[in-house]
């Protein structure tokens, strides 16, 4: 695609989230909203409970919930990337932005104009509009691959030296020697991807009201639908 | 001294009996959480090897290591251990002084060119070219350099010599530089801890001298049979950890219990050391045992991570700011809950005025 019709339009609905990418979606979102949660819990645990230790093990169930989630997580992320590689076009466009592209600057300032409510004009997108794509990459594949190593560095910790994990993950402490310190950069990964699930779910609800396509129900029955017939950049 | 006298002839002359050496040999063993086996090959190496000399030198310190080293909880090990190196120069410890110490340097030097094992207690602070530490007239840098050329390993003793310690807390203004940072030329061994526990010491020496070799080492240069495992890992209090049973203040119940010190601080989770089954002074005790978390004064910037009472760590992202992962991330976190909310509300109005102005004009919005 070397040159770009400005004036293109975009026919009506299209088949863009394939079923296991809307399942990874889904599981991915379940499993960073429990990420979250326990991750949290972790780093600043319930108040004390009574009782005979052997009574209780809940710090132990926090850990374990946080772990499988993470493994849902970081084998996620790795079937996503598979899908990414065989599945549709528009599956590659969490992992590819196209920044060579004069165009893809061109409607991404376009869509910070139209965030930002300087317009009330916006274009279609058929994926993620490119402000978003943008973000996605940032937060799922930048943010989300460092979390998976710290967070495997981290777990490593516990499956001691010479584990799978140790063995995979343990070249961030050569980065970071100090462990305390690694522990601290994941938490603040933690925030960082809240940062991005409250802001993705208010703009993915948003678009059903106030963008020109669908938002919320793409990513449920994977069409994407427009609500006008004019062209794909606004005039 | 005779060149081949070994190290079994030293302790025999020490009046130290075979009974008594055979016990040492086991012990330091299993210490080394070496199998049965190996009881043999360490007589053996010891009765046949002759004394390696070690060159205990002192940077910017504050000799805590001298001090932990010289009460090795096991007096046998220590006793045996401190015969049994031929400790040649030790500022600390030895009764010469002036010139006729620094002549033994140079005898070192020139017997043993390149078979002496060098002790690094403490750091050499390289800023103003090393005038904040001066020996015998020269910069401290000066002489780690000099004798490390002539050295076959080193031992980094401590904080100080493996990571830069307190005096290497920011602003760290004379520059204090843990040792693998100025000699890159040799084997290092880190034994860090502020101080090392004496067993650990005399284990990391004993394996040194005895294998001629060194301990199998992890990825930051620390020997695995002691900072293989985190405090945590093997801590007393851990079934209470995973109970979720913590000390809230030093006060409470939980305190009298001895519930786990997670939540007033205890580094403990991220400390590499051998504290929680070694235990210090002959086993009597460690932080945790006494009530108090650990500090993690064997890890990398410990003295810089806040407070000693918080089990999250400040995040020095500016090297002045000092923040918390928890403030930065819920701040972000709250900002975007609160821009969200403006944001929806903006798109309401700027919507509802849309409709007003230009009903028929509705293009972007269907």
């Amino acid at each position: 695609m070397a040159s770009v019709n400005m004036t293109e339009k975009l026919p009506g609905p299209i088949y863009v989230f394939t079923m296991p990418v809307r399942i990874w979606h889904w599981l991915h979102a379940l499993s960073i909203g429990v990420l979250i949660v326990t991750g949290y819990l972790i780093a600043n645990p319930l108040a004390s409970i009574s009782g005979e230790a052997s009574d209780h093990f809940l710090m132990g169930n926090i850990r374990f919930v946080h772990f499988v989630s993470a493994f849902v997580f970081a084998i996620g992320l790795f079937v996503r990337v598979y899908l990414a590689i065989v599945g549709n076009k528009y599956a590659r466009g969490l992992f590819i932005v196209p920044v060579w592209r004069g165009v893809y600057w061109k409607r991404l300032w376009h869509e910070v104009k139209f965030y930002a409510l300087l317009t009330r004009k916006t274009g279609k997108s058929i994926g993620h509009n490119p402000l978003a794509q943008f973000a996605m990459w940032i937060f799922n594949v930048l943010v989300a691959f460092f979390m998976v190593c710290t967070g495997f560095a981290l777990y490593s910790q516990g499956t001691g030296a010479d584990s799978w994990a140790d063995n995979l993950f343990g070249w961030v402490f050569v980065l970071e020697a100090s462990s305390q310190t690694v522990r601290m950069w994941h938490l603040l990964g933690m925030w960082l991807m809240l940062f991005f699930v409250i802001i993705h779910i208010y703009m993915a609800i948003r678009a059903d009201f106030a963008s020109r396509q669908n938002g919320v129900s793409a990513m449920i029955n994977g069409w994407r639908t427009f609500k006008d017939d004019g062209p794909r950049d606004p005039q | 001294m005779p060149v081949h006298e070994t190290f079994y002839d030293v302790m025999r002359r020490h009046g130290i009996t075979r009974r008594s050496f055979l016990k040492f040999c086991s012990l330091t063993a299993a210490g080394l959480g070496l199998g049965p086996e190996f009881v043999g090959r360490i007589a053996h190496a010891l009765e046949t090897k002759p004394r390696t000399p070690v060159i205990w030198l002192h940077g910017l310190e504050c000799t805590c290591c001298t001090e932990s080293f010289i009460r090795s909880g096991n007096p046998l090990a220590g006793d045996v251990v401190l015969s049994m190196i031929s400790l040649d120069y030790d500022d600390t410890l030895m009764a010469a002084a002036g010139h006729q110490a620094e002549e033994l340097l140079q005898q070192t030097v020139e017997k043993y060119d390149g078979e002496f094992i060098l002790a690094c207690e403490g750091n050499p602070p390289l800023n103003e070219d090393g005038m904040y530490c001066i020996q015998a007239g020269k910069p401290y840098v000066e002489k780690l350099r000099y004798m490390a050329d002539h050295c076959k390993a080193i031992i980094a003793w401590g904080s100080c010599a493996s990571w830069g310690c307190v005096q290497a807390a920011r602003p760290n203004p004379t520059q204090a530089t843990p040792i693998h940072k100025v000699i890159l030329d040799k084997p290092i061994v880190k034994v860090p801890g502020c101080p090392p526990i004496a067993e650990v010491m005399t284990g990391v020496i004993t394996y040194m001298l005895a294998f001629d070799r060194l301990p199998p080492l992890d990825r930051q240069g620390r020997p695995k049979m002691f900072y293989g495992q985190r405090l945590h890992d093997k801590c007393y209090r851990r079934p209470h950890f995973d109970a979720g049973q913590f000390v809230e203040k030093f006060d409470d119940e939980g305190a009298r219990k001895g519930y786990c010190l997670y939540k007033v601080g205890c580094k403990g989770p991220t400390t590499y050391n051998a504290c929680s089954t070694i235990e210090w002074n002959g086993g009597l005790s460690w932080p945790v045992k006494s009530g108090h978390g650990c500090l993690g004064c064997a890890e990398e910037n410990f003295w810089d991570k806040g407070s000693f009472y918080s089990s999250i760590s400040n995040l020095n992202v500016t090297g002045n700011v000092e923040a918390t992962a928890n403030q930065i991330g819920g701040t972000l976190a709250g900002a975007a809950a609160i821009g969200v909310a403006a944001h929806a509300a903006a798109t309401v109005v700027q919507k509802a005025t849309a409709k007003k102005s230009q009903p028929s004009e509705e293009v972007s919005n269907g």
